[in-house]
């Protein structure tokens, strides 16, 4: 044990300052449970005042709705309209289109350069990978926005032909730029902390340094590799700068992926600024926050618990 | 299954290496990975860089935007950025620092609070940003400054229940909790034990030890956390739209319940709602490129003094 | 102990009590880079005042001068029965000003073949009844819908007066502000948009017809001021009761021939016809 002596009279300053620290400790928590109570507390309306349910139940955010009697029921996002629509899926549909393009885009380029940077780079090239990844990853969202906005749309549209210049492929890809560095980050920790011992039994079997990376390190590390991914996910959904700026912002229900898109974060950025307080609208954006705060949530505790097994698995302790 | 592996590895040859191929395809594969990677980097660099640079002069820098965002510099926009994230740093990396010495002097790695503490981190740094906002309008400005005016000075007007520089200040703090304790842990795991224990034996308390051995060791982790905060805190905007910056203000925040202007906020004004995209465009890219030697430099400054602490921990 | 913190707040709260000398200015978003152009003239030659610019739409710029919390409110529409009300029970007397006239102009690629549009055309378009340029006697092409965000006045105004309250077709991409429709326009042959009248160097305007027989009307300042172009509404200053002091001088000082040529080079009407 830790040999020190207590001086009788500093104890109460001991115990007060211990304290002190220990409060400010759980600051975290306590933030994680009053954003939940106070982003929820202003979604709950929806659950329990009937005059809001009149213009947004659980139903009508969640299923097709037949506005008018003559017209086929569908799925609308149009809050500002005489007849409030605020169906939830055309907006959702856009968040997982636009994520599933960042992951596309993002996943095989930033395990790609884990791969090489974790093991087949040199000390020095990895000295110099690493940090201008991190320099992608500094790299404010807002700026990325701004690129995707002003020069990524128009090369696309160019390249492509694309009908519309603000689309779902040029926010996807905007916003896989923002997400490269968290899975790179995230898989070639995974991938370092595979222990020698596994690499030197490949070698001592007569493998060669690829076979080495990509017969033992790589399953090895793989948990680790799909946390990454899985927590760059979370982020994708999440991230709203670059998503409003560059995907056209059109509340569409289509397959296309070069439609424009309204995502999740992008609405509440875009609508709350004018929203009167306390109305069905501004509960709706709120629950909105609720969903989005569950699903990183969840999300994160996910890859957490993996990259927590990693470790526990590969050093036998937590740190 | 790598379990699996890991015996078979160690017992016996059940894995037979053959082919001694060179293994120039995955290598070549992935190295262009790399290549795409930081060749997408240099575009976007090069891109702002060569759009931003005619229109950085002391003019631009130091005064306000003219003639409806057409002409004129940023001023407000730094000084705004500046002040907030001062703001941010003076609230947040505190609570930051006592969170890691809390975590790593008192407790043990794997008892529950620490796992669940741990646990809040990991997932304050993926609530997405725009939640935060949401969470500083319902919260600070809807709950405590609206409880301030009503409770305290039952003022008419609102004074602190409205979007303000604090409340932005204090939402960013909380977004960069996680960068400033992860980095303040890494400072303290790099303190050898000798140092403690010699203060130890010396008959500090543990306090002692904490506020004259340990926190001056770990200052520069400490800084690097406060550092990468910045560089975070100042390029959100998501979190700052509905709790204190303003579009255009025509003076300086001078108090904690002013509005303010903000860089990254501006280059999201102008390049979206400017009223002639075109006549802006030098304006915009040149605050995109204050913005990000802003960022970097920050950022470039915490990998330094990071790189510092490392080796240092492997001399040690 | 309570009266201390109320005081710390106080003393924190300090530069509260120079709003004494200051004019703030809130509202509709349209309106905001004028009031932020006419505010930033006047301060030029009044050194003394100060006055604050903020957007936020008008709805909020309504609340927020009911509420006490700005002096001026600048809105691009009347008030509603509520907000009537509302003022009412806290003794607001809302004073009302016409500052400038909005045309709203219909945004065509330089290369459209298509040179006029009736107001049933721009319905049907908008509503995705008519939704390829060659039911309008154009190319073979798809129509691409440009509008505003679901919080502008303008794309309330339109839902209202053009698409007589029915919701805009569900692709109608909606920008943040009119400089990124006529951004987006200019960029799209196949483009169209709306949006306010002095933006013509990169895009082309439509002539309106009220109806198939009538006359094209071009969305120029003299027509929307002698009312002859369909789609224009009125922009307003909303002040609690006469306007007194400085904000008088501010106000007299925007109603005249000074104040008008801002509004002219803000891409709006002056009241009076020049």
């Amino acid at each position: 044990m830790t040999p020190y002596q207590f001086k009788p009279k500093s104890r109460w300053r001991e115990f007060l300052g211990e304290k002190f620290i220990a409060v400010n400790a759980f600051a975290a928590l306590i933030a994680i449970l009053l954003i939940f109570v106070f982003i929820f507390k202003e979604a709950t309306p929806i659950f329990t005042s009937s005059e809001v349910q009149k213009e947004a139940s659980l139903n009508k955010m969640t299923f097709k709705q037949q506005f008018q009697p003559n017209k086929p029921a569908k799925w609308s996002w149009q809050p500002n309209s005489d007849l409030p629509k605020y169906s939830l899926w055309p907006l959702f549909l856009g968040t997982v289109k636009a994520a599933i393009i960042a992951m596309l885009f993002a996943a095989p380029l930033a395990i790609g350069a884990a791969i090489y940077s974790a093991e087949f780079a040199s000390k020095r090239m990895r000295e110099i990978i690493k940090p201008v990844i991190e320099l992608l990853a500094g790299i404010p969202s807002v700026v990325l926005g701004f690129f995707a906005l002003i020069v990524l749309a128009t090369f696309l549209q160019d390249v492509f032909g694309l009908t519309y210049r603000l689309n779902i492929l040029n926010a996807g890809i905007a916003l896989g730029l923002a997400i490269i560095p968290i899975i790179f980050t995230v898989a070639e920790d995974a991938m370092n902390s595979v222990p020698t011992s596994l690499r030197d039994a490949a070698r001592a079997l007569g493998a060669n340094p690829w076979q080495v990376s990509f017969t033992m390190v790589l399953p090895a590390a793989l948990p680790g590799i799909a946390a990454g991914i899985v927590l760059g996910f979370g982020r994708a959904i999440g991230e709203t700068m670059i998503v409003l700026m560059a995907s056209g912002n059109a509340a569409i229900v289509s397959a296309s992926f070069i439609d424009s898109a309204r995502t999740l974060s992008a609405t509440i950025a875009a609508e709350l600024a004018e929203v009167v307080f306390g109305s069905a609208h501004y509960n709706v954006l709120f629950f909105i926050g609720t969903v989005l705060f569950l699903f990183t949530f969840l999300v994160n505790l996910g890859g957490e618990l993996v990259l927590q097994r990693l470790k526990i698995r590969f050093q036998g302790k937590l740190s | 299954m790598t379990d699996r592996m890991a015996i078979a590895a160690s017992t016996g040859p059940v894995l037979e290496f053959k082919s001694k191929g060179s293994g120039l395809i995955p290598r070549g594969l992935t190295l262009t990975a790399v290549i795409i990677i930081i060749a997408m980097l240099a575009v976007i660099l090069l891109n702002v860089l060569h759009g931003g640079l005619g229109t950085i002069s002391w003019e631009f820098l130091s005064k306000p935007p003219e003639h409806g965002m057409e002409a004129g510099g940023i001023f407000p926009a730094i000084f705004g950025t500046v002040f907030l994230v001062i703001l941010m740093v003076i609230t947040g990396v505190p609570v930051g620092v006592l969170t890691a010495v809390y975590l790593h002097e008192y407790t043990s790695p794997t008892s529950r609070t620490t796992r669940l503490i741990r646990t809040a981190i990991n997932n304050l740094a993926g609530v997405p940003s725009i939640v935060f906002g949401l969470f500083g309008l319902g919260f600070f400005i809807g709950f405590i400054g609206h409880g301030i005016d009503t409770a305290l000075l039952g003022a008419e007007k609102p004074v602190w229940g409205q979007p303000a520089i604090i409340w932005a200040a204090l939402t960013l703090a909380l977004l960069t909790l996680p960068v400033v304790i992860v980095s303040t842990e890494e400072a303290l795991r790099a303190i050898p034990r000798e140092i403690k224990d010699a203060s130890y034996a010396l008959g500090a308390t543990k306090l002692q030890t904490i506020i004259r051995i340990i926190i001056p060791q770990a200052l520069p982790g400490i800084f690097t956390g406060a550092i990468l905060a910045i560089s975070r805190g100042a390029g959100e905007v998501a979190p700052i739209m509905f709790t204190g910056a303003a579009y255009y203000l025509p003076y300086l925040p001078k108090a904690l319940n002013d509005q303010f202007m903000e860089l990254g906020y501006h280059v999201y004004v102008m390049s979206t709602q400017s009223p002639d995209i075109e006549k802006t465009k030098p304006i915009l890219y040149g605050t995109v490129l204050v913005l990000l030697v802003l960022t970097f430099l920050l950022n470039f400054m915490a990998i330094l003094i990071r790189s510092r602490i490392r080796s240092r921990r492997i001399s040690v | 102990m309570r009266r201390l913190l109320a005081e710390a707040f106080l003393i924190l709260a300090l530069s509260q009590a120079a709003l004494a000398g200051q004019i703030t200015v809130k509202g509709s978003d349209t309106m905001v880079r004028l009031c932020q152009r006419l505010a930033e003239e006047y301060m030029k030659g009044h050194k003394q005042t100060v006055i604050q610019v903020s957007g936020g739409g008008s709805s909020s710029g309504i609340a927020a001068l009911i509420n006490g919390a700005t002096r001026v409110c600048a809105s691009s529409r009347l008030l509603t029965d509520a907000e009537i009300r509302i003022a009412a029970t806290k003794g607001v007397k809302v004073h009302q000003l016409v500052v400038a006239l909005d045309g709203i102009a219909i945004y065509l690629h330089k290369n459209n073949p298509i040179v006029d549009l009736t107001l049933g055309q721009l319905r049907d378009i908008y509503t995705d009844r008519i939704t390829n340029w060659k039911d309008l006697g154009g190319p073979d092409q798809p129509i691409i819908l440009y509008g505003r965000e679901n919080n502008s006045g303008t794309y309330t105004y339109f839902q209202k007066q053009i698409l007589g309250g029915e919701d805009y077709a569900e692709r109608c991409e909606p920008l943040p502000g009119t400089a990124s429709v006529v951004h987006a326009v200019a960029h799209d042959v196949n483009g169209i948009g709306y949006g306010g009248i002095a933006w013509a160097t990169t895009i082309r305007y439509a002539g309106i017809k009220v109806n198939d027989s009538a006359q094209a009307v071009l969305p120029s300042a003299a027509n929307v001021s002698d009312r002859s172009y369909p789609i224009s509404r009125e922009l307003y200053l909303f002040l609690n009761g006469e306007p007194t002091g400085e904000t008088k001088e501010f106000i007299d000082w925007v109603l005249s021939s000074t104040g008008e040529k801002i509004v002219v080079e803000s891409g709006f009407v002056p009241v009076r016809a020049q």
